[in-house]
């Protein structure tokens, strides 16, 4: 079967996440939910370094992106995080790989899955949410 | 394991002569076999449905009960026909209680909005269980914020059949007027004891509205038999079109509700100050209905009907107790719901893997499952889970779909071990 999406990295990321948690003491909040499937993440940011936590309570893909997410994001400016957010996004649709997006590329294979498509990006929903409203 | 149950099957069934009335079924998808199971969400299509609909379009085809002309005239009588034809197929008393909605979502609004803010008062209750689809919960919710009723709802049992003793709570103080409840969970695939919930409402002074949506694919229907007051199904779950569904009530129900739409069709007279209604069922069907649907419904049912509920129901039997037993030998699955009078329809979930990670991976292997929260969201809460894989199985299942289901989540589980 075509399991490219569902490479190693995918699946190790959501079983053995990095960054899940809620942090006891944290700057920003963001939500992101899926009314359709009920999947839903929050994402926790410390200003400081740009530092994001997150807990997921969905599918292995949104679960590996939130994950990814954090690691990808950590140290960068908000406007940096906006324009790989804008570069994730069409790696996600296009499934192009893109070399700046390092271990994000690990999602590109979603592009085949359209229903699929904003389980990847609804993490990045909510760390925009958090970086835009706090 | 398949070889005896497969011939019980066949000895009722001619499965591979059924398939191949369904052209959908010799498809391909991603460049393996095409195993469909999520007949529950929607059926597919025999060749005589197709047919049915396509003959009328090119052969036979106008506007109904308004033309004078030949064409009109044979319309008209081809789409009233299925009215008889859906009347015998549920054994209604009448033709007149068979109303033709969109679905049964349009069916059970119909009541809502006609029987619940006419016949229902401030103050009364509607019942419905914690296994309802949406379809028959958020009606009575907006029934309730718009016209002061109120919103009472049954428990369920772990194993996924209705709780009694919550019935005997819900209905104590006499203040429910009308139970909404369904004939099978589309999640479960628990069917409930019709005859005897239309006994336990009639005894307490309410009515009873069925949502025979799964049931009415899997089981003969009579709604005289159960005593139903209301019973609603859609067209497209039992190998008929969508956009067509039913609504069957007592006469003196329908007589005694006000029009839903108003428009054409559903009037007696008509001038600048005011109309009066036309009698059942034309009064609850405003405006030009869906004539090839209504049609493509009638050729359904012949078919349905040609296979035979006895046949359907044996295969069926089959087909579930083989998926339940290969189900539960699969490590780290479990199944939801183990009522004691169930059909085929199979939810469950998998230790560490999410249902929709679940669907996406059989979907690669040609196999359609449905995943999610089966509009059925507060039931997950009750269930202690955010979403579940569902199997559902129609007359054209076949035993090495379920076996083929298997080994899919086998390779899934090792995907994710």
């Amino acid at each position: 079967m075509n399991t490219s999406l569902y490479q190693n990295a995918v699946v190790e990321r959501s079983r053995h996440p990095r960054f899940a948690g809620h942090p006891a003491v944290f700057d920003l909040h963001g939500r992101g939910a899926n009314p359709l499937c009920g999947d839903a993440v929050d994402v926790f940011v410390t200003r400081e370094g740009m530092h994001v936590a997150h807990e997921s309570h969905g599918c292995a893909i949104m679960t590996a992106s939130a994950d990814l997410m954090a690691g990808a994001v950590a140290g960068k400016s908000p406007e940096e995080i906006a324009a790989l957010r804008r570069s994730f996004e069409t790696t996600v649709k296009t499934g192009r790989e893109n070399p700046e997006l390092g271990e994000l590329n690990a999602l590109a294979g979603v592009s085949e899955f359209a229903s699929r498509i904003r389980c990847a990006t609804l993490p990045w929903s909510a760390l925009a949410e958090a970086l835009d409203h706090g | 394991m398949v070889g005896e149950t497969m011939s019980a099957t066949l000895q009722h069934i001619d499965i591979a002569a059924i398939r191949e009335d369904f052209p959908i079924l010799s498809q391909q998808v991603h460049g393996k076999t095409f195993v469909y199971l999520d007949s529950g969400a929607s059926a597919q299509k025999p060749r005589q449905v197709i047919d049915a609909m396509s003959y009328v379009m090119e052969a036979q085809y106008a506007n109904v009960h308004r033309g004078l002309h030949y064409m009109s005239e044979k319309t008209s009588d081809a789409y009233e026909v299925v009215r008889d034809k859906v009347a015998a197929f549920i054994n209604a008393g009448s033709r007149d209680e068979i109303v033709f909605t969109r679905n049964a979502t349009e069916s059970i609004n119909l009541v809502a909005y006609t029987y619940g803010r006419t016949v229902l008062k401030p103050g009364d209750a509607v019942a419905v269980s914690q296994m309802e689809h949406h379809a028959n919960l958020v009606p009575w919710q907006m029934l309730r914020d718009a016209h002061g009723t109120e919103l009472r709802i049954i428990k369920i049992t772990d194993s996924g059949e209705i709780d009694f003793n919550s019935m005997e709570e819900v209905f104590a103080d006499g203040k429910v007027k009308l139970l909404a409840i369904t004939q099978m969970s589309n999640v479960l695939g628990s069917y409930t004891p019709v005859e005897r919930l239309a006994k336990f409402a009639h005894e307490r002074g309410a009515k009873i509205l069925l949502d025979g949506s799964q049931a009415i694919v899997h089981r003969k229907v009579d709604v005289q038999a159960i005593d139903a007051d209301f019973y609603v199904f859609s067209g497209h779950k039992l190998y008929g079109p969508t956009g067509i569904g039913v609504l069957y009530a007592k006469a003196e129900l329908l007589e005694a509700m006000p029009p839903f739409l108003g428009g054409g069709d559903m009037i007696a007279s008509v001038s600048y100050e005011k109309s009066t209604w036309a009698k059942p069922p034309h009064r609850f069907e405003a405006g030009t209905p869906a004539i090839i649907e209504t049609i493509g419904l009638g050729a359904a049912i012949d078919y349905v009907q040609g296979i035979g509920f006895e046949a359907i129901a044996a295969h069926e039997q089959v087909l579930t107790e083989h998926a339940l037993a290969t189900l539960d030998n699969i490590e780290g699955l479990r199944i939801i719901g183990r009522a004691q009078d169930r059909g085929g329809v199979i939810s469950f979930v998998m230790k560490d893997v999410h249902a929709h990670d679940i669907a996406t991976l059989l979907d690669r292997q040609g196999i359609a499952v449905r995943a999610g929260q089966h509009c059925a969201e507060p039931l997950m809460g009750r269930l202690g889970v955010t979403s579940t894989a569902r199997a559902s199985f129609g007359v054209y299942t076949l035993p090495e779909e379920i076996d083929a289901l298997a080994a899919g989540l086998q390779r899934i589980r090792k995907i994710f071990a």
